[in-house]
């Protein structure tokens, strides 16, 4: 039992844990105390100094998120001598700043603003510093975005980068009046080992970081009439989408979307839950191919555990980090790469339209689905397979720009053709939902009956965030065809955050891991948790958002891939079978490409 | 192979593979060539587990840990308030002329590179400098005019 | 206020009181732990960096921990502008300095004790390798479990700041931590570590040798016994003094000074610049100014201005940067003084700066920035003029 402390802050009696820091004893009594480098997915920084509480019998004044409480203490957050040093601290940090804030993307959504705010900055107090700072911008990444003059060194992407990811593409250099946060040896970003996962985004306070924007080349897509353009959404931005019109996370707005895609312009709108079946029906047979030619052909080459390539930050880290291991990687490209694959292929053939005019564009929970869709492997259909991906941000930034009234929408549908998925394709915006759906339709193949779970629910598999999740399936009763794997044990694991990627990655490359089968996501609670999502992320929303996609998934009848119409459509129509020629051309990757870990 | 590949496995053998070696790997490359390349910190960041940034923030965080080319011979006049008094701008001039370069400049033929530093402990003989880690004190024109000369004077 | 004493020359650090230097290191050993703490709790003997926490307090905080790995590092990154005592201890009595870590050791259980000697001094570190080699060769034949290293640093004022020091022997950037937690329970690799100045070292040593109630008789009530003073600026005999604690700043500028001092900065740049009208009054101590020990003098020629300038570009290139007020702080009070001087701001920018400097002083995350304020408030309240014109 963890002892009690009494404290008084306030004037509040409180009584906490010990252990409790004083910013956590006054949020839990309903007191604000106003934080910048904090944040909740990271470890404890202490270096903005704007929560300091001034602390009865004290000189200094502790920083209320890095100082643990203790008996008898009495703080109190608002006094004149508190008041007047975050204001000047928050002055510090605007002489640095460049506070362009209504040419700025963060504009009332940066952290910095609200502080100036909040503390009633209404002055210059102090002299401008950013002319002595050589401040740049680091432009040339497909993906992110990095603005020298808006950083206020918080460290959050250093942190993140380092306790999320396990990467550390970014880090504090020099010291005094010239620390910064850099890359190596200053180098642009797109050139440095970053998987492009964008969470140093998220997390950042301020405009410093933040996606590559497409918005305005979507628009001219959209208004040129010799274009046809087509947009995909992932899963997990309908779950999103709607709070940034002041819903609450979690609420599913999949119908407003629709709706507001079509007043956009865009001339289709289809879903990429219905690539995530046919993502599905590829990587489960890849699956027990790659079985079958271990456990029954014995060969050798053949890499297990095979690894789920959904999550494009995923894959470029591989790159990176593992270069050698990247026979492990299942062929599959992602649902969005497939589905800009087929807008230029099978639907320009179904709807006889010239596949060169076809813009297709992807609304994506991701910023690294930038960086995949210019990637040279995603040219199988002859063109740019996805012209552009926007984030769910930039989503709501357009239907601002039109002038949509969204919470007054009315609901429409996915087009069809490509517009129609199961409850598997859903599930993909969790953590954990790739594996979920393969092993439904694995499991029907090789046993020909549903997974013994109620309503094709795996639960064991709804692992919490930042978790590795394990689970076994024993198979019994097989086809003839798959008797190999009678009461054959089938190990399976997913999990998030590339730094869960990194232990995973080192059992293989010891040879000490029992898996056969592996998903990975980059971030925090799967898609529904990345970086292109509402801001700012805390752990509450993307629960929120996690619960949406089951319960959503509830209101589908069809729970398998391979029971989606649609997906035996195009098989019968158009791609033939699984992982064979037109399949393999268009939803498979060549290759990989090795890139350097430093 | 890199120029300092060898070098630098040694040095991780010799101190070991953790964060902690870290500072005196970097030492251990910057005795040899007075700063560390871009080659060296990736190598290090290799050999340590480390990402390349991690090394480069904190190499860059040290005075004496370089990470852009520097002479042979690293001259470090101290420029704080005590050797200030002493007249440390006669010093650093005297120097400027005889190397004709400027305070934070690298003589054509990479022998010399001439610095500034902060207090390093003689403030009751100032002026003082480093030249690399030999310190020279109770400056005088005359005496570092001679100091700088029999420095130019060795051979390479 | 002018009950100082007189200037009181002792001479205990440099001067070697047995005939054998490791005989200090043998009399120590046949102490009991608790002797140990006693003593030096008696003797008062306040850190002589600077801080001024008491050793002994220290020392049986970090043997309390339970046992298991723990340290005991000596701080030789002696870096405060003005003082340069460490360097002459460690050129002159290393023996001192080492025994009196093995002490440390003995108390607390520590079997590794590391110095962390600044760049700097890297023309000395074969020197005292050569010192540590054999005084370790010494413990080993004396079946003493403790072994000292040699760590250099790489040129960074910050890493005085002990939880930065830390940091920079992990392979780290130098940048101070949150505390709590404080080094006697979580420092070096987060294991309980006893962390002092090279000269708190060698004075613990002096006192175990001779005792803590003799060593106590010296100085006034709140500040015991003697320590070294490094003396620079305007003075005809500058270097390094041991002496009693508890004389004004007058005495002191009567002995050292030219004729001519019109202001002190005790405790080098970090601490006050103490303005001649002060001088009677100002003790040096814990009940005055303190100080770790550098003294630098300025006379009637020289300006106030370039005095603080020349102090606040020190800061802003040593701060370590990761935290705002002391990173920005910094820029800003150089930046504030120039812009008045130059006429840009008008001199009431002063009294901004001086708040300025208040709020680093009680917002900073470590020592480094919360000192800035000293020489600031000095400068301003008592040499605004000098600022202006």
């Amino acid at each position: 039992m963890k002892k009690i402390i009494n404290l008084t802050i306030d004037d509040q009696k409180i009584a906490v844990d010990e252990g409790t820091t004083i910013l956590e004893a006054a949020r839990k009594s309903g007191i604000k105390i106003p934080t910048l480098c904090y944040h909740e997915d990271l470890c404890i920084a202490g270096n903005c100094r704007i929560c300091v509480v001034e602390q009865e019998n004290m000189r200094s004044l502790p920083a209320a998120c890095a100082t643990p409480v203790s008996e008898g203490m009495v703080i109190n957050t608002n006094s004149t001598k508190v008041r007047n040093a975050r204001k000047f601290l928050v002055e510090l940090l605007l002489s640095e700043h460049n506070a362009d804030c209504t040419a700025c993307v963060k504009n009332r959504h940066c952290e910095l603003q609200t502080l100036a705010e909040q503390n009633h900055i209404r002055e210059h107090t102090f002299i401008d510093l950013k002319d002595d700072k050589n401040y740049t911008i680091d432009k040339l990444s497909p993906a992110i975005i990095i603005d020298y003059s808006k950083c206020i060194r918080c460290q959050r992407c250093v942190r993140t980068c380092e306790e999320i990811q396990a990467i550390s593409a970014l880090s504090a250099a020099y010291k005094g009046k010239d620390m910064k946060i850099t890359t190596f040896f200053e180098k642009p970003i797109n050139t440095v080992v970053c998987s492009t996962c964008g969470q140093c985004v998220a997390h950042c306070p301020t405009g410093a970081l933040t996606e590559h924007f497409y918005i305005d080349e979507v628009w001219d897509a959209i208004n040129d009439p010799d274009k046809h353009v087509v947009v995909q959404t992932a899963p997990s931005v309908r779950v999103a989408l709607g709070e940034e019109f002041g819903l609450k996370p979690g609420t599913i707005v999949t119908g407003k979307m629709v709706a507001a895609l079509r007043r956009l312009g865009f001339d289709e709108v289809e879903d990429t839950d219905f690539t995530a079946d046919l993502t599905v029906i590829e990587e489960g047979n890849e699956l027990l191919r790659r079985l079958k030619a271990k456990l029954a052909d014995k060969d050798e080459s053949v890499k297990l555990p095979m690894v789920t390539t959904c999550s494009p930050a995923w894959v470029k880290y591989c790159e990176h980090a593992f270069s050698d291991l990247l026979g492990h990687l299942s062929t599959c490209k992602s649902p969005m790469s497939m589905f800009g694959a087929l807008s230029k292929t099978y639907y320009a053939e179904k709807f006889k339209l010239d596949p060169a005019k076809i813009v297709s564009v992807a609304i994506m929970p991701c910023i690294a689905k930038k960086f995949e869709s210019n990637r040279p492997e995603m040219r199988a259909s002859g063109y740019k397979d996805t012209d552009y991906v926007l984030t769910t941000r930039e989503l709501a930034i357009m239907i601002k720009q039109a002038g949509i009234d969204f919470n007054t929408l009315k609901d429409s549908s996915f087009d069809s053709l490509m517009g129609v998925a199961s409850g598997a394709g859903l599930i993909f915006g969790n953590s954990g939902g790739v594996m979920e759906a393969a092993l439904r339709c694995a499991y029907m193949i090789v046993v020909g009956k549903d997974i013994p779970f109620e309503d094709l629910s795996i639960t064991p598999l709804h692992g919490s965030e930042g978790e590795i999740v394990e689970m076994s399936v024993k198979f019994t009763g097989t086809k003839p065809e798959w008797s190999f794997l009678e009461g054959v044990t089938v190990n399976v694991a997913h999990a998030n955050m590339l730094s869960n990627a990194y232990k995973i990655m080192e059992e293989i490359k010891n040879g000490t891991s029992k898996y056969h089968f592996v998903e990975i996501m980059s971030c925090p609670g799967g898609c529904i948790g990345g970086a292109g999502q509402p801001l700012p992320t805390n752990k509450a929303k993307r629960t929120a958002r996690k619960e949406a996609i089951y319960s959503g998934e509830k209101l589908i009848e069809i729970r398998k891939s391979q029971d989606n119409p649609e997906i035996v459509n195009i098989y019968d129509d158009y791609l033939g079978k699984p992982l064979e020629e037109k399949a393999h051309k268009l939803l498979h990757v060549p290759g990989f490409t090795p890139r350097k870990r430093y | 192979m890199a120029t300092n590949e060898i070098l630098i496995k040694e040095l991780a053998d010799q101190y070991g593979r953790e964060r902690t070696s870290l500072l005196s790997i970097l030492h251990g490359v910057a005795d040899k060539n007075n700063f560390l390349t871009e080659e060296d910190l990736t190598v290090i960041a290799k050999e340590l587990h480390l990402s390349g940034a991690q090394v480069f923030g904190t190499a860059t965080f040290y005075s004496f840990l370089n990470v852009v080319p520097r002479g042979k011979y690293v001259i470090r006049v101290c420029k704080t308030i005590s050797c200030d008094m002493k007249n440390k701008d006669e010093i650093v001039r005297e120097i400027e002329n005889m190397l004709k370069i400027k305070a934070g400049e690298t003589t054509e033929d990479k022998k010399f590179t001439l610095l500034f530093t902060n207090c390093m402990g003689w403030c009751d003989k100032g002026p003082s400098m480093l030249i690399n880690e030999i310190p020279f004190s109770d400056l005088t024109r005359e005496k570092v005019h001679g100091i700088i000369k029999q420095y130019s004077d060795i051979e390479d | 206020m002018n009950d100082g004493k007189k200037i009181n020359r002792i001479d205990s650090i440099f001067k070697d009181y047995v005939d054998n230097k490791f005989d200090y290191l043998r009399m120590i050993m046949k102490m009991s732990n608790e002797e140990i703490i006693k003593d030096l709790m008696d003797s008062g003997l306040k850190g002589r960096g600077g801080a001024g926490f008491p050793t002994g307090n220290k020392w049986k905080l970090a043997a309390e921990q339970p046992s298991g790995e723990k340290f005991v590092v000596c701080n030789a990154d002696e870096g405060e502008p003005g003082t340069f005592k460490d360097k002459e201890i460690l050129l002159k009595v290393p023996h001192k300095v080492l025994t009196g870590m093995t002490a440390c050791s003995k108390v607390t259980g520590a079997k590794r004790g590391y110095i962390y000697l600044r760049w700097e001094y890297k023309f000395m570190k074969d020197d005292l390798q050569k010192s540590v080699d054999e005084f370790n060769e010494v413990l080993k034949e004396m079946k003493i479990d403790f072994k000292i290293y040699i760590f250099l640093g790489a040129g960074a004022y910050v890493c005085g700041e002990e939880s930065a020091l830390f940091d920079s022997m992990e392979g780290m950037r130098g940048e101070p931590r949150n505390k709590p937690p404080f080094p006697t329970v979580s420092g070096f690799m987060g294991k309980p570590t006893v962390i002092n100045n090279v000269e708190t070292f060698a004075t613990s040593t002096m006192i175990l040798s001779f005792g803590g109630e003799n060593y106590a008789k010296l100085g006034t009530d709140v500040s015991h016994g003697s320590k070294l003073f490094s003396i620079s600026g305007d003075t005809s005999i500058p270097g390094i003094y041991e002496l009693e604690l508890g004389m004004t700043l007058h005495e002191f500028v009567e002995k050292f000074g030219d004729g001519d001092t019109k202001a002190v900065s005790v405790g080098g740049v970090s601490g006050a610049l103490v303005p001649r009208k002060k001088f009677k009054d100002t003790i040096i101590g814990w009940e005055g100014v303190p100080t770790g020990g550098a003294m630098i003098l300025f006379n009637s020629t020289r300006s106030i201005y370039r005095i603080l300038h020349n102090y606040l570009d020190f800061f802003e290139e040593e701060s370590c940067g990761q935290c705002t007020p002391c990173r920005i702080g910094c820029q800003q009070l150089k930046k504030g003084i120039e812009a008045v001087k130059k006429g840009e701001e008008d001199p009431s920018y002063l009294d901004t700066l001086a708040n300025l400097s208040k709020v680093m002083n009680v917002s900073a995350k470590c020592g480094l920035g919360q000192s800035v304020m000293n020489p600031v408030l000095s400068a301003v309240n008592n040499f605004r003029e000098e600022l202006i014109y």
